[in-house]
């Protein structure tokens, strides 16, 4: 889908949407943003929490550097403005899950300014997404209410975790390019080691806000649609609001601002609250908390450390591999793939890994429902797939059935080989004598071959291959038919 | 009054070192007293078996040879900060019941430096208050009367149980804090030496917060050696807070030179304040003299914007109260009110849970945060307050040390000023300027009333200058030779 491609189809005329997300990504760190609880996902409730979580009279917060290092690391590698200078702000209202009854944040004065994400589109083409701003806040605790019938439960295991919220541009339009500018920040966090990018566990949540317009004019009233935890209900909220909005002006209604959530099920977004409803902050500066300053030298060696961003990998992977932009954007955009074929084409043919990577892999991987972020097939397990393909062990089709068992239960290739009987037949002899049988049994289609039906050449292949069940080597089959026929 | 609860921290030390008595009988004697001053209603909280069990302690390593600074030395505390296994609840209801599983930074400095508690003292609901009648406790009452007259008088607040205990000889010193002049009104109306130090020099990690950015722990004494000494104690760099500053604690007894030959001392003309009492302005002008007699220098200097800072202070201090007290909704300790959903829960415990000066600051803090009030309120003090602080730097060019009173009144009666809030106020007009310079400030006992009431005079020095301050201050103190006691125990109802 390219970037001028999206248009919604009103009943007078088309309409275009702007996107902007906000993405709420938890920091890898050990330990919380203000405190020096543990952040471990899934512990027992309430069992990561400091006296500075819960908020106890007197307690005060300390900025834990390891967060403020990954929220720069997570800036450096989107290309955006450090500020040496940054302030944490109080932003306050009440909820039982938030116990200070204010969350820290950083309001006017962030820690990162403008930066940018480029997507790779699929025509090859290259779009950049502005980022506004990134800035680091903590999380609120999580409030539980199907635990007890009488009461609602509190678990301040999350409060305190350090979250960096990213804020893009209005500059996406289209569903599409909005799973793209996920993928594509998900697969810098993780390659930079900044944010797991979890979205089922919350580790990664985005909140997007959606307008419409027709086409040239002005941006439309937005609506934010919160906290969403996949890419796909990320697209699919797009569209379903976006269609909305359009439904809404086009019967003459106006599009209000407010927050709004997706209800998956029913495909459908609900207004949550409206402007008016809308808290009122009150932000100001966090007097417990001195401003964040950062020594630039400091910025420089974090820079410095940074590993190869997904960018650059798939320039390499394009000059050194001879991969096409598009294959090498597909490659570079989940870092667990980039590593695997990073691993599995040293000493192979590169575009051969990349192809097995794109196809058998990626299928096998959504055949079970995994992510290609979370692919669990190791590179030496698929090096020696890609191998026994090459050496003709087992056939191309062979490989299909051979990795999805792989994905599915972590099995030793040659064990699956083996135990499937997927080894094909390469011996001449065996080979030869599959081919006598078949000539034998079908004298007259190779007096029309011979009489210049060659096409039938197709149909003696499949024969022989249905006769080995399969298993002969389609090449050694191809060639043995070709000495006794045209011989 | 037994001889042993009239002695001073630095006296105590002495008769400890040289066995003269034990802690144990300085304890005991200190715990009778305050058995007997009960009326006062300084304490909130007695911890009388470990004051005897800590002096016992203390015996031993005094025989040992290991005594450190304030060993055997009994204290009061006040009740906002965060005792371990005692109440600590800043004088509030909503605070019920809570018992902290810490202990504060400047608390355990104390603990460390061989101090004991005798326990905690009475105070303002959260520190809000000039005279200790907010707290849920019942207001304290002033150790001292008027000549003539019965009436139970306020101590000054909000550290006013800590000013009435140690001038009533109940404890040898006690910790305050100080977000407005929180100690040094208190000691001005008690006639006792109330010291705030340059904010961040004391952590403020485990005091339950009032205005975080103005709010400091410092010592209640009878003498400023004393205050010197407890101050010795309790300051030093905490990294569980942020704004403590990591700077070394000099030797603050070693400053009191008793020479000020050397000062210059600054007279600000702009705390002249209209319908203060003769009297006090006669003090200021005795201060003054009594410094030339020194030999220090005394000049005029300007600190124009003074008038603003009280406005500022009320704008600063609730904005952030506002919010530091949001923490107390009944979730997760202290009073809860259930309701049916969690808002009514909020308004029911925190309705019942607060009292009505603290309510009253909450909707002040919260209405100058408000969208569209902000800037015209929180973002213009925050500006004000700025340059108050210049105005000091500006003075701190000329001179090493400010002179004013403390207080424009001496203590007044319990219940008077109680239904104007800004008359209530203005107890704070002379402190308020430093604390939002964040300044290091004393008062020193310097006279009577004609009334026979105390009198406090008022040093304030340049960020982490307490040497000078308690320099001059000792020579203030030298010069005022403040004697007078309040009646003996038992005198009081």
């Amino acid at each position: 889908m390219s970037a001028d491609g999206y248009r919604i189809r009103g009943r007078d005329g088309d309409w275009e949407i702007a996107v902007g997300l906000e993405v709420h990504a938890q920091v890898v760190s050990e330990a919380k943003l203000f405190s020096d609880a543990p952040t471990a996902f899934g512990a027992a409730p309430n069992s990561q929490v400091s006296l500075v979580d819960a908020a106890m009279p007197g307690m005060l917060p300390v900025i834990n550097h390891e967060c403020v290092a990954q929220a720069v690391r997570t800036g450096l590698a989107l290309e955006a403005e450090i500020n040496l200078t940054s302030v944490f702000d109080r932003k306050n209202y009440f909820y039982p899950d938030l116990p200070p009854g204010y969350q820290i944040s950083q309001y006017s004065r962030p820690i990162v300014g403008r930066g940018h994400v480029v997507l790779d589109l699929e025509d090859g083409a290259q779009r950049s997404i502005g980022i506004t701003r990134l800035h680091l806040e903590m999380d609120a605790g999580k409030s539980v209410h199907d635990r007890r019938a009488d009461a609602t439960c509190v678990d301040l295991n999350r409060a305190g975790v350090a979250l960096m919220e990213i804020v893009s541009e209005p500059d996406i339009r289209s569903p599409e390019e909005a799973g793209l500018y996920l993928r594509k920040l998900r697969s810098i966090l993780r390659t930079i080691g900044t944010c797991d990018g979890n979205m089922e566990q919350g580790s990664l949540r985005a909140d997007v806000n959606v307008s419409v317009r027709r086409s040239g004019e002005e941006l439309g009233t937005r609506c934010e649609i919160k906290n969403l935890n996949s890419v796909r209900f990320v697209m699919k909220a797009i569209e379903v609001e976006a269609r909305r909005q359009v439904a809404v002006i086009e019967s003459g209604g106006a599009v209000e601002l407010e927050t709004r959530l997706f209800d998956p099920e029913r495909g459908e977004t609900r207004s949550m609250r409206s402007k008016e409803e809308a808290h009122d902050y009150r932000y100001f500066p966090d007097p417990d908390l001195l401003p964040l300053t950062l020594d630039p030298a400091w910025v420089e060696e974090l820079r410095a450390a940074l590993p190869e961003l997904p960018d650059a990998r798939k320039a390499r992977f394009m000059a050194e591999h001879g991969l096409s932009a598009y294959d090498a954007g597909v490659l570079v955009a989940a870092r667990a793939i980039a590593d695997l074929f990073d691993a599995a084409a040293a000493g192979r043919d590169a575009k051969r890994v990349a192809n097995f990577i794109m196809g058998p892999l990626f299928g096998a991987l959504n055949r079970a429902g995994i992510e290609v972020e979370d692919c669990p097939v190791p590179a030496d397990a698929l090096g020696a797939l890609i191998d026994r393909v090459s050496d003709d062990t087992i056939s191309h089709q062979s490989a299909n059935t051979v990795i999805q068992a792989v994905v599915a239960t972590g099995a030793d290739v040659d064990a699956v080989i083996e135990e499937k009987g997927l080894r094909q037949v390469s011996d001449a002899g065996a080979i030869e004598a599959l081919v006598e049988r078949v000539i034998a049994d079908n004298p007259d289609k190779v007096a029309d071959y011979r009489a210049g039906r060659t096409k039938l050449m197709g149909w003696f292949v499949g024969q022989v291959m249905k006769a080995s069940a399969g298993k002969a080597n389609p090449r050694a089959v191809n060639e043995a038919l070709r000495a006794r026929l045209d011989g | 009054m037994s001889a042993l609860t009239a002695l001073t921290v630095a006296g105590a030390r002495a008769g400890l070192a040289g066995r003269a008595f034990s802690a144990r009988e300085l304890v005991d004697a200190h715990i009778a007293a305050i058995e007997a001053e009960r009326g006062l209603n300084a304490f909130v909280a007695e911890t009388f078996d470990r004051a005897r069990a800590g002096a016992d302690a203390a015996d031993a390593r005094i025989a040992a040879g290991e005594a450190r600074l304030l060993e055997g030395i009994p204290l009061a505390v006040k009740d906002l900060f965060c005792t371990r296994g005692v109440r600590s609840q800043a004088c509030s209801k909503i605070l019920s019941g809570f018992e902290p599983p810490y202990e504060s930074t400047v608390t355990a400095n104390l603990w460390a430096a061989g101090a004991l508690m005798l326990g905690k003292t009475n105070m303002d609901e959260f520190a809000m208050g000039s005279a200790n009648v907010t707290s849920a406790e019942g207001p304290v009452v002033n150790p001292w009367r008027r000549e003539g007259d019965d009436k139970a008088l306020v101590p000054g607040g909000s550290s006013g149980g800590s000013a009435a205990a140690v001038a009533a000889r109940l404890c040898l010193g006690a910790t305050g804090t100080d977000t407005g002049g929180s100690i040094r009104q208190p000691a001005a109306f008690c006639g006792i030496v109330g010291m705030k130090p340059t904010y961040g020099r004391c952590s403020r990690w485990g005091m339950i917060a009032f205005a975080s950015s103005l709010d400091q722990a410092g010592p209640l004494t009878r003498t400023v050696e004393d205050a010197a000494l407890m101050l010795q104690a309790m300051a030093g760099r905490d990294p569980k807070d942020s704004t403590s500053i990591d700077r070394p604690v000099p030797d603050y007894a070693a400053s009191l030179t008793g020479d000020v030959r050397d000062l210059t001392i600054g007279v600000p003309a702009e705390y002249r304040m209209e319908g203060m009492p003769a009297e006090i302005e006669a003090l200021w002008a005795e201060g003054v003299r009594w410094f030339r007699e020194a030999g220090a220098k005394v000049v005029d200097v300007s600190l124009p914007l003074t008038r603003y800072a009280l406005p500022t202070y009320y704008i600063v201090a609730p904005a952030e109260a506002s919010s530091n007290l949001a923490r107390y909704d009944g979730v997760r300790y202290g009073l809860r009110v259930d309701g049916d959903d969690p808002t009514e829960m909020y308004a029911r415990t925190r309705a019942e849970g607060f009292g009505r000066e603290v309510r009253r600051r909450i909707l002040i803090g919260t209405y100058v945060l408000s969208a569209g009030y902000y800037d015209a309120y929180y973002l213009k003090a925050q500006k004000v307050r700025t340059l108050i602080a210049r105005d000091f730097e500006r003075a701190f060019e000329s001179v090493d040390a400010v002179l004013t009173p403390t207080a424009p009144f001496a203590a007044f009666a319990i219940g008077e000023k109680m239904d104007d809030p800004i008359a209530m106020y203005l107890n704070d007009v002379f402190t308020v300027p430093a604390s939002l310079a964040g300044l290091p400030a004393i008062s020193v006992p310097a006279g009577l009333t004609g009334d026979g009431l105390p009198l406090g005079l008022h040093l304030i020095a340049r960020p982490f200058d307490e040497p000078t301050l308690f320099r001059a201050a000792g020579v203030l103190e030298s010069a005022a030779a403040f004697s007078q006691r309040p009646p003996a125990p038992g005198a009081t109802p």
